[in-house]
């Protein structure tokens, strides 16, 4: 094996067919919390008894595998564009093996590109960082919670929402009434304050490769995670809104600057199937003559790694799964 | 909330019997069909003064399928297994001719995820394909508006919600892929399978008696929501 490809195909299975432990056991606490016999209870259960399924038999969690998010954070010297190729590889692989459904849809002709790649699809975000690491985080994005995703610009007058956390707050609680349980709640959700309306947007989906329990380091935005989450759930929407105590079990705030003339609060409904994983490639001493010594990857899963071009990246490979 | 085992195709006493929060499991033969699907078949067959000669042999199969039948909003994920695999059961395929030319040129197909799709895109034709049709059945989530509420009470059909999601245990309960249409046109998730389910687990929350669930969790979550943007 020369290239990271397969490794990439191995972070796709496991994004698609393994929801992450800290979701798994959000879900379960909903359940807790449910009335035993009422259909919030039953449709709670049948969804973990289809997260146990889908992982066992290695098959997607859910049949919308969505959009493939793509964050990648590079050392120095890595060629992106390798990169990019290898991802786009696995990808196409991945649909083949039917860890993905073909998402990728042409909005002139109606046609399916077939194997998940087009004009923008996947999406990526690349970043180089100091670290000799190489990361990769994806988030699979089902296009039921896409369609309910929304982003509201305050002041906003109907709501008597202003430029300010609480009009962040009436925002949100009434983006949640009105998605109702169209998302698949109970659902995350990733909020970005601020930005454009396109880094709102991507910012407020970056929100939600957050584990659910790393506390905000901000002690305002954690407060109102904390407040939203409880007056969520006050809504009573409940799992796939079929009226129950959980509507929401997770939220996640991000602060983006902002223009003066522009106060954006952007919502990313996520729904329970939060499906992010991680891989990281390390490289403590990339070598730039293309012959550096390689390390078998610690725990099998690829024997070596190498971005053709300027540097191999050669050493240990680590999945996360939520538990980072 | 009774609990129900029932085969497609249904009967109007099974389906009258039928109040919301019911939990029933469907068995029997049904067809996938989402925002394509629908288009194409209100434009193709319903508001239309004639069925285009090439599309005739498709419409009688519909016809067939979902007179007392069920269409599931789905978008499935799926496998082709080899050319030479044997079908499950004796009734697969090659009987009705030309139109099942696509699973015997291609080999089979198997379900490996398939969840139902949020089904109030559907709302500007399902009235209609009830009508139609006489469609008993709407299996899909997040509910429907009045539009197909209507329907239900008028043709005595229910909507059954399906658990979003839940994708891999309800494609354990498809047993069979007997056909597929318009794959190549809509591409996979688009396209109409006729598959033979065993099981299919859905709670009734649009019954034919005037009751949606989804109306009525909107109501007490919009009074919550009232109450929590005065109380601050």
């Amino acid at each position: 094996m020369d290239d990271l490809t397969e490794t990439f195909v191995e972070l796709i299975r496991r994004a698609s067919t393994e929801l992450p432990a800290d979701v798994e056991a959000a879900l379960q606490a909903s359940l807790a919390r449910e009335e035993p016999g009422s259909p919030a209870a039953s449709a709670l259960q049948t969804i973990l008894e289809n997260v146990a399924f889908a992982r066992a038999h290695s098959s997607p969690v859910c049949q919308d595998t969505g959009t493939p998010i793509f964050h990648v954070h590079y050392p120095q010297g890595v060629g992106v564009r390798a990169l990019r190729a290898q991802i786009e590889a696995a990808v196409a692989e991945a649909t083949r093996r039917a860890y993905l459904r073909p998402n990728a849809v042409d909005p002139v002709s109606g046609r399916n590109s077939g194997n998940n790649l087009g004009t923008g699809f996947p999406f990526f975000h690349f970043e180089e960082w100091e670290q000799d690491v190489l990361r990769v985080d994806l988030l699979l994005k089902g296009g039921g919670s896409e369609n309910v995703s929304t982003q509201y610009a305050l002041p906003y007058a109907p709501l008597k929402a202003g430029r300010d956390l609480e009009g962040v707050r009436r925002v949100v609680l009434d983006a949640v009434y009105r998605a109702q349980g169209q998302g698949c709640a109970p659902g995350v959700l990733g909020i970005a304050l601020g930005g454009d309306r396109g880094t709102g947007y991507s910012g407020a989906k970056e929100q939600l490769l957050h584990p659910l329990d790393e506390v905000n380091p901000v002690p305002e935005l954690a407060a109102l995670e904390e407040r939203l989450v409880r007056e969520c759930n006050e809504l009573g929407i409940g799992p796939m809104g079929f009226g129950g105590k959980t509507t929401v079990f997770g939220v996640r705030v991000g602060a983006y600057h902002r223009l003066p003339a522009c106060y954006f609060v952007t919502v990313a409904y996520m729904c329970w199937a939060c499906r992010r994983a991680t891989v990281e490639v390390v490289s403590p001493t990339p070598t730039r003559d293309g012959v550096g010594g390689y390390t078998d990857g610690a725990d099998g899963y690829i024997r070596n790694g190498h971005i053709p071009g300027k540097v191999r990246l050669s050493g240990k490979v680590r999945f996360y799964d939520g538990d980072l | 909330m009774a609990i129900y085992d029932l085969s497609v195709p249904l009967s109007e006493q099974a389906v009258r019997a039928l109040r919301v929060g019911d939990t029933v499991r469907l068995s029997g033969v049904m067809i996938t069909g989402r925002d394509a699907a629908h288009k194409y078949m209100v434009e193709t067959f319903i508001r239309t003064s004639t069925v285009p000669e090439s599309e005739r042999p498709l419409y009688e199969e519909l016809r067939r399928l979902l007179a007392g039948g069920v269409i599931y909003h789905c978008g499935p994920v799926v496998r082709q297994l080899p050319p030479s695999t044997p079908p499950a059961s004796s009734q697969g395929g090659e009987g009705s001719g030309g139109l099942l030319s696509a699973v015997s040129r291609e080999g089979r197909w198997e379900f490996v995820a398939a969840g139902p799709t949020t089904s109030i895109r559907e709302e500007v034709y399902e009235p209609e394909v009830i009508a139609h049709f006489g469609l008993r059945g709407v299996i899909g989530k997040g509910g429907m508006g009045p539009g197909t509420l209507r329907a239900c009470r008028e043709y005595g059909a229910a909507y059954f919600h399906a658990v979003g999601g839940a994708a891999s245990l309800i494609a354990d309960t498809v047993k069979e892929v007997l056909a597929v249409y318009k794959k190549d046109e809509f591409g996979v998730p688009e396209a109409l399978w006729v598959i033979r389910a065993e099981g299919f687990p859905v709670v009734v929350t649009m019954d034919s008696h005037g009751r949606s669930i989804h109306d009525e969790v909107e109501q007490t979550s919009k009074a919550a929501l009232e109450r929590l943007l005065a109380g601050s």
